[in-house]
């Protein structure tokens, strides 16, 4: 091997530090590990390059791709395009944010714990909770570990997921309760493509009952009754979402008697990077905050009474408590958290406010021109910035020839749901301009 | 953390290897926590106990307590019913440090056998172990 500069140790060095342990040659550190566990071929991997073309090499991978803003993609499906203020990137740029990690010193980390804090405090009243933590991966785990945390409470063994929740985060949750002796129950959805609650009234052994709202096909749960549903029985109501823009204009999951809210950030700041990385938000009400996975920071006063803040309740946490923590995730998604909490305090609450109801507003625009170009919409409820549209048979074709035209006309559903064929997840932020839309439209009526 | 001689074990109750103690008290056992074991805690700050009505067998888990610096698990010293918990420990949990045979007490139970008592150890027993 030569001596690349990436590796910090000279051949030197290298040597010292053998002689330092009596061990003749680097291999003799692996003679204990058995021979049928190490590799026996070199790894298969393409010669290096330098570093103009390495570039070259990754500006011919993202030219494969179909990107916004050359593309129009009016797909979410919980992924959203939205702007991302420069205030945001400036500030998550700043050194001390970006080699944010786990801040288990206050001493030396004021600046990220207040961070946290304040995306605590910004979160909760967002999703309407009492307690937020100070995030977890991604929307599709929150989701898990409010099922399980639903079950530590309740101690019950079975959990309902409504059919309308994100088909991924439902796999997520499959793979988390596969090796346990805890069952999944599925709900299904009904014409209005809100969730069929009807099921819920002959289980009285539920420990949690989850929706998404809005729901995976954009509709608005009526969660309200759901609370209802189950007020009587020991099931914690657990709210998830992947659109959190949505409660600037629709009541929010605390609003609607939520026990845990948990889902997806990525729309608060984030660019849609391929998927990730993502933020996890997750919040419940006080009372279970001791069952709540993940960090927390916490709001203290130092010995000369000056407000300072520290990691909290950490005896819920793995490195404590082992086997019985609450999670088996001990970290949280730090810098993706701090982009969240820059992006709602730049937009404030009434431009929180005023950015929903434009979503909402050039949303229901190309739903209008599409109902007036014809075409069906299958689902009556009330929606967000995404909504389903049923395309004629052969409608591929035409997709294909808008892709052509650098535009996506929305995620096919008949890969997620087998009995929606022709049917499409659209979805319009207030990226898109008008002539955007009318493009689309135009283009699809052809 | 104080030295064994300095710690209180009286001799009308019976001790767990878990560190809970036991007291019969007619047909009903009352529970907590040893003097050690609160010692060895430090601070606690929340107890979390069973529901009324729960039935719970021998060795088995009826609730945690969290000090500043651990969560530990308590267990039943005992198989049978809880009758009546502490409920003044949500708000005063310092009570379990304060006084652990007395006002810190944490369950009650109604035993299913209360011959199970005789196989919990006496103080001196249970000192013993605390040696090693």
């Amino acid at each position: 091997m030569t001596n690349m500069r990436y590796l910090p140790h000279t051949p030197e060095d290298i040597a010292a530090m053998l002689k330092a342990v009596r061990i003749e040659s680097l291999e003799g550190l692996f003679a204990h590990i058995p021979d049928d566990c190490r590799r026996q071929e070199a790894l298969n991997i393409p010669e290096h390059l330098t570093e103009w073309e390495l570039n070259d090499h990754m500006d011919t991978l993202a030219g494969s791709m179909a990107v916004s803003p050359e593309y129009k993609i009016f797909m979410g499906a919980g992924s959203y395009e939205h702007y991302v203020p420069a205030t945001v990137s400036f500030l998550l740029g700043r050194s001390e944010f970006v080699t944010a990690y786990t801040p288990y010193q206050p001493e030396v980390s004021q600046g990220t714990l207040q961070a946290i804090y304040e995306y605590q405090t910004l979160t909760s009243r967002l999703l309407g909770m009492e307690v937020a933590n100070a995030s977890q991966y991604d929307g599709a785990s929150s989701l898990a570990e409010a099922m399980l945390m639903a079950i530590r409470v309740s101690r019950k063994k079975a959990v309902a997921v409504s059919r309308a929740v994100h088909p991924y985060y439902r796999r997520v949750l499959e793979t988390y309760f596969e090796p346990t002796d805890l069952e999944i129950r599925e709900l299904p959805y009904l014409k209005d493509g809100t969730t069929d609650l009807n099921p819920l009234k002959n289980m009285d052994d539920l420990g949690g009952v989850a929706v998404q709202s809005p729901n995976f096909f954009g509709c608005m749960e009526n969660v309200e009754d759901i609370r209802q549903t189950i007020d009587k029985t020991k099931a914690l109501l657990v709210v998830c979402f992947s659109e959190p823009l949505a409660y600037g204009l629709y009541k929010n999951p605390g609003q609607c008697g939520a026990d845990i809210a948990c889902g997806e950030g990525q729309s608060l700041g984030i660019p849609r990077t391929f998927g990730g990385p993502a933020l996890g938000m997750f919040a419940s009400k006080m009372k279970y905050v001791r069952n709540m996975p993940g960090r927390l920071v916490g709001e203290t006063v130092d010995l000369d009474g000056k407000r300072g803040h520290v990691l909290t309740l950490s005896t819920r946490e793995q490195h404590i408590r082992r086997e019985k923590a609450t999670s088996n995730i001990c970290t949280n998604h730090s810098l993706c958290a701090l982009a969240a909490v820059m992006y709602m305090a730049t937009l404030g609450g009434t431009g929180f406010k005023e950015l929903a109801q434009l979503n909402y507003d050039k949303s229901e625009y190309l739903k209008n021109a599409l109902t007036r170009a014809g075409l069906k919409l299958p689902f009556s409820q009330a929606t967000f910035n995404e909504f389903v549209v049923e395309f004629p048979a052969g409608f591929k074709k035409t997709y294909q020839r808008l892709m052509k035209k650098k535009m996506i006309a929305g995620l096919p559903l008949d890969a997620f749901y087998p009995e929606l064929k022709n049917h499409y997840l659209l979805c319009v932020t207030e990226t898109f301009t008008k002539a955007d839309i009318d493009m689309l439209v135009q283009e699809i009526k052809r | 953390m104080k030295e064994l001689n300095e710690l209180n074990f009286p001799d009308d109750v019976r001790y767990a290897e878990s560190h809970e103690w036991a007291r019969s008290e007619g047909d009903r056992v009352k529970v907590g926590i040893s003097d050690y074991a609160q010692d060895q805690l430090g601070d606690i700050v929340f107890v979390e106990l069973p529901e009324v009505g729960d039935t719970l067998g021998k060795g088995e888990e009826f609730g945690t307590v969290e000090s500043v610096k651990a969560v530990s698990e308590l267990y039943m010293p005992v198989a049978g019913e809880v009758v009546a918990i502490n409920s003044s420990l949500e708000d005063a949990p310092e009570k379990v440090n304060n006084t652990p045979y007395g006002a810190g007490w944490m369950i009650e139970i109604k035993a299913e056998n209360l011959s199970e008592l005789d196989d919990l150890m006496d103080n001196d027993a249970y000192l013993g172990t605390l040696k090693g």
